[in-house]
């Protein structure tokens, strides 16, 4: 028992050390609650389709989201629109198509089973059209940044403009607290009142980067509900397996003089 | 080990045995006698072929999924996650399986570390652990590079750079391990190979670990010599078998709560970034089970020196059972290796905690002290521990203590034979 609160002692030492460490480099992130964290944690299915109404109002001009198919949306555990409604989001976009019979390709309305429609023809054009700055492909952009869904909620609120005394910025550079080295090609995006949301819900700047922060965290882990509900399953399960073979192995050692 | 010749009871059973005698092994893994003393750091054996056999099964089907091609696998892994039935749960498992695989191979470690199991009769079974531990890193490696992210891609440009350290033909070899003249399509294809392989090779050498065991037996927390089968002894099954399986379950209590809660607490977020060779992530760190060689390659200013002492670092094990002279198996009866067992955990825990910073400054400072005090722990201190040490008096059977044979005690006292 000893050596093992020496070893306990020594881990709890040594994560101590990561935490405070981590602590110190990084700056605190904007704080909010998120309906998903937690063991029981799941989507907003509200947050969720008003999420997707900003990304594609505002994001998806020049971000893609090239993992996600018009399909998902109405799958469980994400935003679940109708098949009507999807259907209709689909149809909305043009999609490249082809070769037809005669060797051409066409342009179609968008159906569930396509891709989402990419905002530039390839990762060239993009840079071109944003100052030699990619934007980032969305899809799994929360678990593509250290902070995850913290980090992008924070940076949408994060500009200052002007920036703080001293700093001195270039052209299409715009201060970012919360941005690596606080420097960002892309420029504030939310503005109070900026989308209408079918709801009525009011769209302020934070409520709108709650909302998309959660559609990407949707859109990178789209089967975080099911995890959670299989996790407490397992888990639970495990449990009782293990009470169940501690109290046998009790049995069995007990025709044996010795501790188990 | 069975005192006597095992018959099989039925006809056919017989028949079978004579020609292939698999009943005789499987009676041998049933009644193969061990040490009824051994606490719960003696579970990690099972656990260990617990998450060969775990990464062996969700490997495969990941495999059937998964396309190794520069352009296509970062795609390809995001179709696992997202359209292929519990493709999530199946690669959450995978990744985290590795962790939880270094996990209980550093316990595993540590323990015959503490309890002198490497020293004999037991050299060949230390050695082969040795070599699995080596494959094991290198499969690690292999798969991390596999997603094809950022830390996947500039993990591997630096781990395979490190050849090109090899006087005059380096650079040849980085090129030829390449396929090309920088990490590219031929690199992760032959990556994907050799991932592949490797399991394979670790269960073959898993055979050869557990047979090695079986001809002297299991060490045990007093360290010593037992007659088997006696009253010292418990047969395997049921009483290890169901021990075993307790340990594992509260094992996999650990190992879902990752899968299901904290998944990628353990990967590095630059991984889910697609790798790009026109842009260096800022910081290169491997998975935390590296670390500590990563922090003694980045303490040697010289990069083949570098390369040579964190090699060594893993190698110099392999010679353990003859640096350690002390007669005397388990720290429980030496008072002062005890001592210098925690200092290299803790200095094990350091150089792992270095090995994520940056090389500069105070964190280099300490990583150079850490080293050296690695390198002194095998090659001074305890090769002089063995003669220097006063141990305390050893029981002459494990029934002893329990029962509190006390006279025996003060015989070997007088002996003296302990003072090393």
């Amino acid at each position: 028992m000893k050596k093992f609160s020496r070893i306990l002692f020594l881990t709890i030492l040594f994560i101590g050390f990561q935490f405070s460490s981590i602590a110190a480099e990084k700056v605190e992130y904007l704080k909010t609650d998120w309906s998903f964290k937690g063991p029981f944690g799941k989507f907003d299915r509200a947050a969720l389709q008003r999420g997707y109404q900003v990304y594609q109002e505002v994001c998806s001009s020049c971000h893609s989201m090239k993992y996600l198919s018009y399909r998902n949306l109405v799958e469980k555990g994400g935003p679940e629109f109708s098949v009507e409604q999807a259907k209709a989001i689909a149809a909305s976009f043009e999609v490249k198509d082809g070769p037809n019979a005669d060797g051409e390709m066409f342009m179609r309305p968008g159906r569930l089973s396509d891709k989402f429609v990419m905002p530039y023809e390839n990762e060239k054009a993009a840079q071109a059209a944003n100052g030699g700055a990619y934007p980032p492909d969305m899809t799994v952009l929360v678990k593509a940044r250290g902070g995850g869904v913290d980090y992008i909620y924070s940076l949408l609120q994060g500009y200052e403009d002007p920036p703080p005394v001293g700093v001195s910025l270039d052209d299409g550079v715009y201060y970012n607290k919360y941005m690596y080295g606080n420097k960002i090609k892309m420029s504030n995006q939310l503005s109070d009142g900026l989308v209408e949301y079918s709801d009525g819900t009011n769209a302020s700047v934070e409520q709108m980067a709650k909302d998309v922060s959660t559609f990407l965290m949707w859109t990178a882990e789209p089967h975080l509900e099911t995890r959670h509900r299989m996790g407490f399953k397992a888990i639970v399960y495990l449990i009782i397996l293990t009470v169940l073979v501690y109290f046998s192995m009790k049995r069995i050692w007990s025709r044996v003089k010795t501790e188990v | 080990m069975s005192e006597h010749e095992y018959v099989p009871k039925s006809k056919a059973g017989k028949w079978f045995n004579d020609r292939l005698p698999l009943l005789t092994l499987a009676n041998h893994l049933t009644d193969y006698p061990t040490p009824k003393n051994l606490n719960y750091w003696w579970t990690f054996g099972g656990i260990l072929t617990f998450c060969l056999i775990t990464q062996i099964v969700t490997g495969l089907v990941l495999a059937m999924h998964y396309i190794a091609h520069a352009d296509m696998a970062f795609g390809s892994v995001e179709h696992i996650m997202r359209d292929v039935n519990y493709g999530w749960l199946i690669r959450y498992i995978h990744a985290n399986g590795a962790s939880m695989f270094f996990l209980a191979v550093y316990i595993h470690i540590f323990r015959s570390l503490f309890y002198g199991s490497y020293k004999s009769p037991r050299e060949i079974i230390w050695i082969i652990g040795i070599i699995i531990y080596l494959l094991m890193m290198a499969a690690a490696f292999l798969g991390y590079v596999l997603p094809w992210g950022q830390m996947s891609f500039w993990g591997a440009t630096v781990i395979t750079n490190l050849f090109s350290a090899i006087p005059f033909v380096g650079e040849g070899i980085v090129t030829w391990l390449w396929g090309g003249y920088s990490v590219d399509n031929p690199t992760l294809t032959r990556f994907f190979t050799l991932h592949y392989l490797i399991p394979f090779l670790i269960l073959g050498l898993v055979v050869l670990h557990i047979w090695a065991l079986h001809v002297p037996g299991n060490n045990n927390p007093i360290g010593i010599d037992i007659k088997k089968p006696s009253k010292d002894t418990v047969p395997f099954h049921p009483y290890i078998v169901i021990k075993d399986g307790f340990a594992l379950l509260m094992f996999m209590i650990v190992f879902a709560f990752f899968v299901f809660y904290t998944p990628n607490i353990l990967g590095h977020a630059d991984n889910y970034i697609e790798a790009n060779p026109l842009v260096t992530p800022a910081h290169i760190v491997p998975e935390w089970y590296l670390l500590p060689f990563y922090a003694i390659l980045r303490s040697v200013p010289d990069k083949l020196l570098g390369v040579i002492a964190m090699l060594s670092a893993i190698l110099i094990l392999a010679a353990l059972p003859w640096l350690d002279t002390s007669k005397i198996r388990s720290a429980v009866f030496r008072p002062l290796y005890k001592q210098f067992y925690w200092i290299l955990v803790a200095d094990v825990l350091i150089l792992g905690y270095v090995g994520a910073m940056p090389a500069e400054g105070l964190y280099l400072l300490i990583a150079r002290i850490a080293t050296a005090y690695y390198f002194l722990h095998f090659l001074v201190v305890l090769p002089i521990l063995g003669f220097k040490e006063r141990t305390t008096p050893v029981p002459l059977s494990i029934t002893e203590p329990i029962l509190g044979g006390s006279s025996n005690l003060a015989a070997m006292k007088n002996k003296d034979s302990f003072k090393g």
